[in-house]
């Protein structure tokens, strides 16, 4: 860091932009005094592209009561498997999460920036930030990596959230110029995305409970591994799940492993013979 | 035109500390003490303008004096503690570090600006123990004292202070501690009879040591009322937060919230059941 935040100035004290009225904002806050922090603040050598970790395929979908969504655990790196147990949805604060696609590193850096960004929120202002505004200082930070997307080093992140004062689920997505997007009842990001959504379309239903919600999340993401080589698929062997949280009134939580556990081994033995899941096949599928 | 005088360096620091030490005696007292789960901040405050604040998980903030002149601390504060936070760990933010940088703003405001900030400060950490808390006291020419046990700050804090050192003990439960600050508060400086204050009239928060990543919590409501009944059996801040939904920085005693319509299914075991969030992973 440029200016030691603890001793800054002349004087010893506080600098001041930590005493200047008005914003509460982190991560603006941040560009003022260590804008070295901020990912894009960084310079890039120009035309430059480079090979770095990938996040595959986020799936998010509305439940009776609010939203959940999940993500499997691998990062590529080009044709290599860069890391098998990567957390890839996070919870960006009492009643929201975010997952992420794209350039790993970058996106870690911007979902821990967001964290504290509504944190900071929180504590200066003394309340929650709706869920729009959420979703829209979201889009803001994606808008200042665009510079970084053009070297192809894009994040594209998804965001969740549980609505207090209309007792709902939202989703939003994001476009690498910052475009924020609401969605209704389900939507996925990333490699397998495409998968993802075509089996969400056929199993996903209005008025889910949590449990059946769990379910078509692990089927959405099975069906992206299944055509997707970037995207892991249930790992028995390792005994590794995928990344499922839940949000509704009571906040969000993550599946323990014990339950994820059980709906990812009933999701591959119903499967068994009948890849597809189909439902009129051996009871798997939809149920 | 004023002709400059001449005025002793003595005089000058003085008649600035007087001019401080006036304008936060008139206001209301602020007490910080420690109980056996935590540390406990009490006000006699009925208004929404507040005087105790959340600066980081275990790092709370108290003042007293003028309004705009400590919230603008307050929110330096903030920044300090979420910047130091991001760009080393949760874990490097401490409250000596934080009371340092507030001592070094108060003690420049002090001797280089026409008019001192009239407040006074309490920075105060909780740890893994009693023994590791920490609560540091700053007044408005930039001196730190490291306080042990309880501070009384702002009105009539002398006589406030030693009723105090009186009664205070290691082990108070926070029942306990907060009617005994709830009693210091009410004590009128003029030996008068003591004021009875309410609930309402009070800013309650709480530093819990048991919780998980954010300790601070405020205290409100039927569970106030509980905790400050000596007859009540209430007598802890409950590590459930609020059933109901909103920000959960405030506990009420409020009930936890019924099965969900829908989620017909016993809760799902999670990493950290104290906030339900979890981005230790980070």
């Amino acid at each position: 860091m440029s200016s030691d935040v603890s001793s800054a100035g002349r004087s010893g004290r506080l600098p001041q932009a930590f005493t200047v009225p008005g914003s509460a904002s982190f991560s603006e806050f941040v560009g003022q005094v260590a804008p070295e922090l901020l990912p894009a603040r960084r310079p890039l050598p120009p035309g430059a592209s480079l090979e770095a970790p990938h996040g595959t395929t986020i799936v998010a979908l509305e439940f009776a009561g609010g939203v959940i969504m999940a993500g499997d655990r691998r990062s590529t790196m080009g044709n290599l498997i860069a890391n098998r147990d990567m957390e890839k949805v996070f919870a960006a604060d009492e009643y929201a999460v975010v997952g992420i696609a794209g350039t790993a590193g970058l996106a870690i850096e911007l979902v821990k920036l967001y964290q504290v960004e509504l944190e900071h929120y929180e504590k200066i202002e003394g309340t929650l930030m709706s869920v729009e505004g959420k979703a829209n200082r979201l889009a803001n930070m994606i808008r200042g990596q665009l510079g970084l997307a053009m070297q192809g080093l894009a994040v594209v992140p998804i965001f969740a959230g549980y609505d207090v004062s209309d007792g709902s689920g939202r989703i939003y997505s994001y476009d690498v110029t910052g475009g924020c997007y609401r969605e209704h009842d389900h939507h996925s990001i990333g490699s397998g995305s495409l998968f993802a959504r075509g089996s969400m379309k056929k199993l996903w239903r209005p008025g889910l409970d949590a449990d059946a919600a769990v379910r078509v999340a692990v089927e959405g993401l099975y069906d992206a591994a299944d055509d997707d080589s970037a995207t892991g698929g249930p790992d028995l062997g390792r005994r590794i799940w995928p990344t499922v949280a839940v949000v509704d009134l009571e906040g969000v939580r993550f599946v323990s492993e014990q339950s994820l556990a059980s709906v990812v081994e009933q999701v591959v033995a119903d499967r068994q013979g009948n890849p597809g899941g189909n439902p009129v096949g051996q009871g798997g599928g939809a149920r | 035109m004023s002709m400059p005088f001449y005025v002793s360096p003595e005089q000058l620091m003085k008649d600035k500390a007087d001019y401080a030490r006036k304008g936060i005696a008139r206001g209301r007292s602020v007490v910080v003490l420690v109980y056996d789960k935590g540390i406990a901040f009490v006000a006699e405050n009925p208004q929404s303008l507040r005087k105790i604040s959340e600066i980081y998980d275990r790092i709370a903030f108290a003042a007293v004096g003028m309004y705009y002149e400590f919230e603008n601390l307050r929110v330096a504060g903030i920044r300090y503690a979420d910047l130091r936070g991001y760009s080393y760990d949760r874990s490097d933010v401490s409250a000596r570090g934080l009371a340092n940088a507030y001592a070094q703003t108060l003690g420049t405001v002090f001797t280089q600006e026409p008019k001192p900030y009239e407040i006074e400060l309490v920075v105060a950490e909780v740890g893994e123990t009693p023994e590791r808390d920490q609560i540091y006291r700053l007044t408005y020419d930039g001196s730190v004292a490291d306080q042990h046990g309880f501070v009384v700050m702002g009105g009539a804090s002398a006589q406030a202070e030693t009723s105090l050192r009186e009664r205070w003990a290691d082990g108070l439960t926070l029942g306990g501690a907060l009617r005994l600050a709830v009693d210091t508060l009410a004590q009128d400086p003029n030996g008068g009879p003591a004021r009875t204050l309410t609930a309402e009239q009070l800013e309650v928060a709480v530093l819990d040591r048991q919780r998980p990543r954010r300790t601070f919590r405020r205290i409100a409501g039927p569970l106030l009322e509980d905790l400050l009944n000596s007859e009540s059996p209430v007598s802890d801040a409950p590590m459930v937060d609020d059933g109901r939904p909103g920000h959960h920085d405030v506990l009420t005693g409020g009930l936890p919230v019924p099965e969900t319509p829908g989620t017909d299914q016993p809760p799902r075991a999670d990493s950290d059941p104290g906030t339900g969030t979890r981005t230790e992973d980070l």
